[in-house]
């Protein structure tokens, strides 16, 4: 059984190392420190975090300010209120002058569980995604969040990282290397290909599984940038299987599907099937049995491999 | 004119360039940029530490226009300060130009922040005022919020917060004039007591009247003066003021003179046309 964290834990880590390498980042949260790991920056730095109260505006606002000014500031709540609340401020503050704030938003997706569908981020890459200038990451495990969170502070403009509230299996070991913009092969196949993001690479990794004991050959690749994009790595696996499935714990709409329904309708057209909440809210529940209520789960990609095999 | 007559000349001068901009551009906000010329006179040609040949130089002073479409004040102002040539005022609003309708501090060398989508800019002020905090800065940011403006629930977010981070390097002015696109704040959305508001939000509090060089500068002073709060200048003016007929009237919150309601503009204010 893999090591189980979740990516907000490392999140709080990450930032924690990187406060005392790097003196420009400042943290803001509204409120929720506690949830979204900033709490780790808080009690190592408590002079360069900032607590702005239940204001997710004010936290991007103030963020886009200290920008400005040469700070790098990580601006923290959760996903539907970072990317929902604030959305126009995020436009309009944040994307359009591309000032250098990152927006490390946890309790994305149905994982949120026991909350309830006003929790649970389910839109929050599409509305990221259509910002010119904004780079949206959403990491699969403990040891790529570390990784995105340290790339983002390398990149200079507005990052959208998405981050999850339950535990995940680690799958990467330290060695492994993040880098933005580049989709990684996780597994060779031959027959398909399964694009997954966040806390859904490692269902597709037990999918590949699980089709290996049927002779199914299934190629997995962890697109951890749902923007920009990589291209080539979609049309390749395009090229060389003979259909791809996406998997993401967000809607179908807007998100990773339908980035990878983009790059292949202008560029290579093939058979293709989006895995994601299938336009609608969620619910309250425990994180897996929701999961596998919206079929976010290892028998639906299974099930859905072999639907496009068989078309 | 007295004590100040170079600074109100300097902002006759600035109502002269709105003119001509706004004629040149035939869109744009005159009212509620002339409303703030003496307040951005103040601050920039008697107040604020800036550098036109360096406008990104780490210790200056910021300017946050926070009511961005007052875009051709600005304008006027920076141009008039050097940091690009006055031939640009003409390009205001045209294709390809470095004068965006509302401000772009990508796009136009001395913008501090790009603004527009009213009830940011508070919030990056306190952005900017904290930063300078932590690096133990003595750089001081400025801000200029509209009336209508504090309408929008940002503002208060913000004014909560640089309270209570005892943001006393921020000076916020409220370009009082009583006047919003669908007519008075009184009746749209009343803001009154604006001056108790922000008090009670823990704001040091000056009343002024906004065309008065004199009680401008010392209210800037005054908050120079004042520790561990921020302070909110309460300018009284007059939208569309040293217009006459552009003077108290929600209809000239954006719309462009034309030919000739340009040349009786600059007429009225000594300036004649492109003069």
């Amino acid at each position: 059984m893999a090591n189980m964290i979740a990516t907000r834990d490392a999140y709080g880590e990450a930032l924690k190392e990187l406060g005392s390498i790097n003196e420009d980042i400042v943290v803001l949260d509204a409120d929720l420190s506690s949830s979204t790991k900033t709490s780790v920056f808080k009690k190592a730095f408590p002079d360069r975090f900032f607590n702005v109260g239940i204001a997710e505006q004010n936290l991007i606002g103030t963020a886009a300010g200290l920008a400005t000014c040469g700070k790098i500031p990580f601006a923290s709540t959760f996903a539907v209120f970072a990317t929902g609340r604030a959305y126009e401020i995020i436009r309009n503050s944040v994307a359009y002058p591309k000032l250098n704030v990152k927006i490390a938003a946890t309790h994305a997706g149905l994982t949120v569980g026991e909350d309830g569908a006003t929790h649970q981020a389910l839109e929050d890459i599409s509305l990221m995604r259509s910002l010119p200038n904004m780079v949206v990451l959403c990491p699969a495990d403990a040891v790529e969040t570390k990784k995105c969170i340290f790339k983002a502070v390398e990149y200079k403009g507005p990052v959208y990282i998405r981050l999850g509230r339950s535990k995940v299996p680690v799958i990467f070991d330290e060695g492994y290397e993040f880098e933005i913009g580049k989709g990684v092969q996780l597994k060779e196949g031959k027959d398909v290909t399964i694009i997954a993001t966040g806390v859904m690479v490692s269902k597709a990794l037990e999918a590949s599984d699980e089709l290996a004991k049927e002779n199914i050959s299934a190629r997995v690749i962890n697109m951890s940038t749902i923007k920009p994009i990589d291209k080539d790595i979609i049309i390749k696996a395009a090229k060389e299987t003979k259909g791809i499935i996406t998997v993401e714990e967000h809607n179908i709409i807007g998100g990773l599907g339908s980035a990878v329904a983009e790059v292949l309708a202008e560029n290579y057209p093939a058979p293709m099937i989006r895995i994601g909440t299938m336009d609608t809210f969620g619910e309250s529940g425990d994180a897996n049995q929701l999961l596998d209520k919206y079929g976010l789960n290892v028998a639906n990609i299974v099930s859905k491999v072999k639907e496009i095999l068989n078309r | 004119m007295g004590k100040y007559k170079e600074l109100e000349n300097i902002a006759r001068k600035l109502r002269i360039d709105i003119i001509n901009m706004l004629k040149e551009s035939k869109s744009g906000h005159p009212g509620g940029s002339l409303s703030a010329c003496d307040i951005l006179t103040a601050l920039y040609f008697k107040e604020m530490n800036v550098d036109s040949s360096n406008p990104n130089w780490p210790d200056r002073d910021r300017f946050v226009l926070s009511k961005g479409h007052a875009a051709p004040v600005l304008y006027a102002v920076l141009a008039e300060k050097g940091y690009f040539p006055k031939e640009e005022l003409m390009k205001l609003r045209k294709i390809d130009s470095m004068l965006q309708g509302h401000p772009d501090m990508k796009g136009t060398p001395g913008v501090d922040m790009t603004t527009g989508s009213l009830g940011q800019g508070l919030a990056a002020a306190n952005g900017m005022a904290l930063a300078a905090k932590i690096d133990n800065k003595s750089y001081r940011v400025y801000a200029l919020v509209g009336d209508g403006e504090a309408q929008e629930g940002m503002i208060w977010e913000a004014a909560m917060f640089a309270a209570h981070y005892q943001l006393d390097n921020l000076t916020v002015f409220l370009d009082h004039n009583g006047l919003q696109i669908d007519g008075f704040n009184k009746d749209v959305m009343d803001i009154e007591p604006i001056d108790e508001k922000f008090r009670a939000f823990g704001w040091h509090v000056i009343n002024i009247d906004g065309h008065s060089i004199e009680e401008i500068i010392n209210a800037i002073e005054e908050a120079k003066n004042t520790k561990g709060k921020p302070t909110m200048i309460i300018a009284r003016t007059v939208k569309g003021k040293g217009v006459s007929f552009m003077e108290n009237k929600a209809d000239w919150h954006g719309k462009a003179p034309s030919e000739e309601e340009a040349v009786k503009a600059l007429d009225e204010l000594g300036g004649g046309i492109n003069g």
